[in-house]
């Protein structure tokens, strides 16, 4: 069973924050993590590897210092990893990007399962996963909130969660999958896994390595371009309501009855 | 590529702060790019006063080409016997956008049971409306609903597909855009053309709603765009209001093959949850809690006055990750876009993440004792004061005017 885990490096949103005034970034030097949603696609590959057996492998497209994020998923279990890095890349948008992510799985002796976080947080686009599994020309799910291996361990009973509630729904392996949080709690990494991940040899594959179109990869490879980017302002509409509590409420209770809401 | 021109490179240190990958730092008197960490976002460039910043794309895709895919389309999500009303909202958009086209709009339905309600769909400003149709279409599947709908945009050709980022549009849209290798901008805030090159303009935040950024998809067609419910506001449907009475509309039913159907995915049961509490997206009135409540005990004063306006119980994440109240409260860029009549903030600072789920409100009224706090800035009234003292008082106010006047 190989079993493929795609992670991504993303800002942590916790270092970066917005200096409205100003317009800038105000940054105590950027740290990078594991997007969230991907430690509970990790959880889930350990849990059905630990169930059937096999491989999982982290893949990463990303810069060298990728290379952190693998070793962690290592740390937590995961067999083994690759960084795929070349500044080719750079500039990919979502089409590039699952291009670039397959030629890499398909390097790997294609998979049986693939898992995804249901979105990063830094682009917030949630279009990977399915995307990603359109290559692979396998049934993709997203959003899974419950799983469970199907008899025979031939594929997977998932809750695809919605805004009604959810679908209760079956799959064949090979499948794709994208996670939630309440999927699962992501396990923390044992002493074992610590030692395992430092001494890992992580692969680094350039687009070369994969056999990647130098057309459909990076900015290159990306129908979507960045036109323009600026800072949301918002319609100044206020009335500060003034005077005593008694006489702000008043004066918020007249003037909602004139909107007719009250 | 990312290029500096040192020439025109000040050295004023604005690009090494907004970029958020540490990609710049100056080195001297001029800016320099760490390309193993440059993800090339275009940020940069769009930030520098000198113009010193440019990155440089080779033009693919023949003009001819993309003038042969015409119209507009806009997927209409069929789910649980109705049409969702994301769909209306952006037939009234799609309608703004074919007519600045000079083109026409089309709903695309799929679905068990979408042909019979299949007139609403005119009623909202679709000139036509195709339908795929079949009792096999019951349970919904990622794989089937791609195949179809890429297989008639690969036919028919339009310039432009919008759907509603539901957890539907979201699941298949990206197979769709994959299928037709083109792009597909998710959960825009604002869609115009551009009337010099018909570019379909989408904008939708980045960076965690800090800044907007507008995404155009120049060489590829169709332009595909997935917009959340309550960003834009559907067109009145009635027939007179609208001006769409006696309007013919063309419905083509779609023929669909057993390959067609053929998915991967069986769907074993569906479970239509009762979500507790009134529906946000649906209420006409939001009370929503901020921090500034101080304590849980403290709803149950918000919900008495909810629950009097006949509204629902609103929430900032502060609330909801302390596990005061559940997530399906939550409001903002990682909850629900609401867009209420009346939007009544309690305590609430009005981080930009929130404001974007909120901003389209057509009264807003924040409470909060910083008369800083940026809420204000986009308050239709603002109260300076305590949110308990305010609150009773409404309650007192409010609760019994509504109890006097039988509403
Ligand atoms: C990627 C990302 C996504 C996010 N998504 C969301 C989202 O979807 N929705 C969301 O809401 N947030 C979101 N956030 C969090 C957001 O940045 C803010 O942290 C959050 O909105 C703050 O909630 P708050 O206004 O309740 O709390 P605070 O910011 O702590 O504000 C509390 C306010 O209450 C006032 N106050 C305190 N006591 C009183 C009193 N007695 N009387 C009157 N006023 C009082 C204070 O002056 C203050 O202004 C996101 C953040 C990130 C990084
Ligand atoms: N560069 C990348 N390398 C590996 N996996 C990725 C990458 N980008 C996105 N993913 C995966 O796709 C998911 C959704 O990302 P996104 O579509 O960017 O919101 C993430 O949670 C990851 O599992």
């Amino acid at each position: 069973m190989n079993i493929i885990v795609c992670i991504k490096q993303v800002p942590d949103a916790a270092s970066v924050k917005w200096d409205r005034e100003k317009g800038t970034l105000i940054r105590d030097g950027v740290k990078s993590v594991i997007n969230p949603f991907d430690y509970n696609a990790i959880e889930a590959a350990l849990q059905v590897r630990d169930e059937l057996g096999g491989t999982v492998t982290a893949v990463t497209m990303g810069p060298p210092q990728a290379e952190e994020a693998i070793r962690e998923a290592i740390s937590l279990g995961v067999d083994q990893g690759v960084v795929v890095s070349d500044r080719a890349f750079a500039g990919a948008d979502t089409l590039a990007t699952t291009y670039t992510l397959s030629k890499a799985i398909e390097k790997l002796g294609g998979a049986d399962l693939v898992f995804c976080g249901k979105q990063a947080i830094d682009g917030d686009t949630a279009q990977v996963g399915p995307g990603l599994s359109v290559r692979l020309g396998i049934p993709c799910v997203t959003c899974i909130g419950d799983m469970e291996v199907l008899e025979g361990g031939k594929g997977l009973r998932v809750k695809r969660m919605n805004e009604f509630g959810y679908d209760l729904v079956e799959v064949e392996f090979p499948a794709l999958f994208t996670t939630i949080a309440s999927l699962n709690t992501p396990r923390v990494p044992s002493l074992k896994g610590k030692m395992r991940a430092k001494k890992a040899k992580i692969p680094v594959w350039t687009a070369e390595d994969i056999g990647a179109d130098p057309d459909r990869i990076g900015l290159k490879g990306s129908p979507t371009q960045v036109a323009s980017t600026y800072i949301p302002t918002f319609e100044a509409r206020k009335e500060m309501l003034e005077g005593s509590p008694e006489e702000q409420v008043e004066a918020l209770v007249e003037r909602l009855k004139g909107a007719g809401i009250l | 590529m990312i290029s500096v021109d040192k020439e025109l490179c000040s050295g004023c240190g604005v690009c090494p702060d907004v970029c958020s990958y540490g990609a710049i730092s100056l080195v001297g008197d001029t800016a320099q790019v760490d390309l193993d960490k440059c993800t090339l976002c275009g940020t940069c460039a769009e930030n520098c006063p000198a113009d010193a910043i440019t990155i440089e794309r080779e033009e693919t895709g023949s003009a001819a080409e993309l003038d042969q895919w015409r119209g507009v389309w806009v997927f209409a999500e069929f789910r649980n016997g109705e049409y969702a009303p994301v769909v209306f909202e952006l037939l009234g958009k799609g309608r703004e956008l074919a007519d600045a086209l000079g083109e026409e709009l089309c709903a695309v339905a799929i679905g068990s049971g979408s042909r019979d309600q299949a007139e609403v769909l005119g009623n909202a400003g679709a000139d036509r409306v195709l339908v795929a149709d079949s009792p096999e279409l019951e349970g919904f599947s990622e794989d089937v609903w791609a195949r179809i709908l890429s297989r008639l945009a690969s036919e028919q050709k339009p310039e432009v597909i919008l759907a509603g980022a539901t957890s539907m549009g979201r699941a298949f849209l990206p197979q769709v855009a994959t299928m037709l290798e083109t792009g597909l901008t998710a959960d825009c805030t604002q869609l115009e053309i551009r009337a010099e090159d018909r570019a379909l303009l989408q904008t939708r935040p980045a960076f965690g709603g800090n800044l907007l950024a507008t995404i155009v998809c120049p060489n590829h067609r169709p332009q595909m765009a997935t917009v959340r419910p309550n960003v834009f506001r559907a067109p009145s449907m009635d027939f007179e209001d609208s001006g769409n009475s006696g309007r013919q509309i063309e419905i083509d039913e779609i023929e669909l093959s057993p390959e067609d159907l053929k998915s991967g995915v069986r769907v074993v049961e569906r479970k239509v949850e009762d979500l507790q509490g009134p529906d946000l997206a649906n209420s006409q009135v939001i009370v929503t809690a901020g921090r500034g409540i101080g304590s849980e005990d403290n709803l149950k004063a918000l919900e008495q006055l909810a629950n009097c306006l006949e509204g629902a119980v609103g929430a900032t994440r502060a609330i909801t990750d302390a596990g005061w109240i559940s997530h399906h409260h939550q409001i903002g860029q990682t909850g629900a876009t609401v867009a209420p009549k009346l939007y009544l903030g309690f305590g609430v600072s009005g981080a930009i993440q929130h404001l974007v789920g909120m901003q389209g409100s057509e009264i807003i009224v924040a409470v909060n004792k910083d008369p800083d706090a940026p809420i204000f800035d986009v308050a239709t009234y603002g109260i300076v004061g305590d949110v308990h003292e305010i609150l009773q008082l409404l309650l007192q106010r409010i609760c019994k005017g509504a109890g006097q006047t039988g509403g």
